[in-house]
């Protein structure tokens, strides 16, 4: 290595110490005793222990920690799922179909991207309340199978329309309607569009915040997030030790994600400005 | 003349087999889980949403007219509403360009690309991934509290500030400090953008006797103006809109002194915390208006420093 790489590599290094100190220094918190937590830099626990953890396992505000991990969890497939399939429909129809009024309405659909989710928030709120859906699932999963997340499906759009005409041609003429046409040709090529879309929903799903704070008000029905604020602001500083245990665990998911998807997700930034 | 006859959707029309004309009700049938969202949870709230902004409405009773009440009080009565729409302003001012400037400093220095440059980019971008979540923000909480991590640090350097997050003309800041931890995305984009400029152009500016800062100027700043106006825009709607980190530091008060109240912490106390709906709502198409208009200016300035190659400006 030259000198001046040497340099380079020093710079970045240094770059990446400060920036992963957070996340570092949370994962040592989790396992210091409970009266280090707070002081010292030290990243090192004078010894480590398990005891946070086993006092998160044993129950937070009622329940186990795996029952928020549960709740988080149902939701965030479900809204993968939902997108998945939801986003991948409408995709095709916007990028392949022919139908009166596409133009306008695909116009509509890329404006409702950049639409601030607080103007629509309070009359949701009011459906989702009317239809008796409020502390439930419904309202966090539903509107995910109804492609309300433009971006992905504009994403996919693009997508499809960079796949050759000749395969719907080829398709039509073995006898294939617009439907078998999208199960058979289209959603197999659609594959890593729908994979970049899943790991996105999956992870912004995951660390939601405030749609779950407005829907979700019974302890039964807490995510992650949620029970980690009433935890927080339940508790003296002497349990901060397991409050970082449980942060750990929320963040254990997103950790494996990037670990096994790091490539798809990197990629899918740089090439469609998702904004991460 | 005969060219446009052709190219007239009617004329086009006929040729179309009938084939494809089915194919016509087959596009609403994909489209039909959109089209229910974008009437019902779109359109129709949007629509709702503008009228209970004239009105006052508690989610119990139903909503009473009360004309454009709610933005005079908003905007003659209400001290907190001008005091949170400062606090965004300076959340907004302040994060989205040591984001971006961050963001381009670092993807430049990774675009010289040598062994493990993937790898770096890879761990710099995850930030973007983590600093989202109620962990992270409990994280900077405790680091940024007195005798915290960011306490002892600048202690050292002499600077005796206490805990950021205890104090009002400190506590903002920390809320930027975790966004623009979250450089990584627009870093990505940038590095993306970087990577397309021909480095012929560097080359001749080279050889033309452009140093490193004219090099910078004139060759990367033009080339790479149109990612620079996107990640602008993105992050500065995002940025509007941020809610998580200011309500997790300040456990959703918004405090100390109301200095973290971003406007989206406080549309949500006026309603979900004291249920006033249609003020809430009326605060949110102000929010709607002024993004708007922030984001046509963005467009509009652009005109002036954003460069398109291929254009022959």
């Amino acid at each position: 290595m030259t000198r001046r790489s040497w340099g380079w590599h020093l710079l970045l290094v240094l770059i990446l110490l400060v920036l992963l100190y957070p996340v570092v220094w949370l994962v040592s918190a989790s396992f210091k005793p409970a009266e280090e937590v707070l002081a010292g830099l030290s990243l090192l626990p004078s010894h480590a222990t398990g005891d946070n953890y086993t006092q998160v396992f044993g129950g937070v505000a009622g329940y186990s920690v795996w029952h928020y991990f549960a709740n988080s969890l149902v939701i965030s497939i479900g809204a993968v799922i939902g997108n998945v399939l939801s986003c991948s429909l409408a995709a095709y129809a916007f990028a392949r179909l022919h139908f009166r009024g596409r133009g306008p309405m695909f116009g509509f659909m890329l404006s409702t991207i950049m639409l601030p989710q607080h103007v629509v928030l309070i009359p949701q709120y009011v459906i989702f309340q009317k239809l008796g859906m409020v502390n439930t699932f419904w309202p966090l999963v539903l509107p995910k199978f109804l492609a309300t997340d433009a971006f992905f499906v504009f994403l996919m759009v693009q997508f499809i329309r960079a796949l050759p005409g000749e395969l719907d041609e080829a398709a039509t003429i073995d006898g294939c309607g617009p439907v078998r046409t999208f199960r058979y040709v289209i959603a197999p090529l659609l594959r890593p569009a729908l994979i970049t879309t899943a790991i996105f929903t999956f992870i912004w799903t995951w660390n939601d915040f405030f749609s779950q704070l407005i829907y979700l008000n019974d302890p039964a029905k807490f995510t992650l997030p949620l029970a980690l604020q009433i935890f927080v602001d339940q508790t003296s500083q002497s349990a901060f030790g397991p409050m970082f245990a449980m942060s750990v665990l929320a963040l254990l998911p997103i950790g494996l994600f990037f670990f096994a998807f790091q490539r798809y997700l990197v990629e899918g930034v740089a090439t469609s400005g998702l904004k991460g | 003349m005969t060219q446009a006859v052709l190219d007239r959707p009617v004329a086009r029309e006929r040729a179309v087999p009938r084939r494809r004309r089915a194919g016509r009700g087959t596009g609403y049938l994909f489209l039909s889980p959109w089209l229910i969202g974008v009437l019902v949870l779109t359109i129709g709230p949007m629509i709702a949403s503008l009228y209970l902004s004239f009105t006052d409405y508690d989610l119990f009773d139903a909503p009473r007219w009360v004309g454009l009440d709610n933005y005079a009080t908003m905007f003659t009565r209400d001290d907190r509403f001008w005091h949170a729409a400062g606090v965004t302003a300076r959340y907004v001012g302040l994060s989205v360009p040591l984001k971006l400037g961050l963001a381009l400093a670092v993807a430049m220095l990774l675009n010289r690309a040598r062994r493990g440059a993937g790898l770096y980019r890879s761990a710099f971008y995850a930030p973007s991934l983590l600093g989202a979540s109620v962990s992270l923000a409990l994280v900077w909480r405790a680091m940024f509290s007195t005798g915290g991590t960011a306490d002892r640090v600048l202690a050292a350097f002499g600077l005796d500030t206490g805990g950021w997050v205890d104090q009002p003309q400190f506590a903002l800041l920390a809320v930027i400090a975790l966004a623009v931890w979250q450089f990584g995305a627009p870093m990505v984009i940038f590095l993306a953008g970087l990577k397309q400029i021909p480095k012929e152009l560097y080359e001749a500016a080279e050889l033309d006797g452009a140093g490193a800062l004219r090099r910078f100027r004139s060759v990367t700043l033009p080339m790479l103006s149109p990612v620079l106006l996107f990640n602008l825009v993105l992050e500065t709607i995002h940025a509007f809109q941020s809610f998580t980190g200011a309500f997790v530091v300040s456990s959703g008060r918004g405090g100390p002194s109301d200095s973290t109240l971003l406007y989206t912490l406080y549309l949500y106390q006026r309603g979900f915390t004291d249920f006033r709906m249609g003020f809430a709502s009326a605060m949110a198409w102000v929010l709607l208006v002024v993004i708007g208009v922030l984001t046509a200016l963005l467009f509009r300035g652009s005109r002036r420093w954003v460069f398109y190659a291929g254009e022959g400006r």
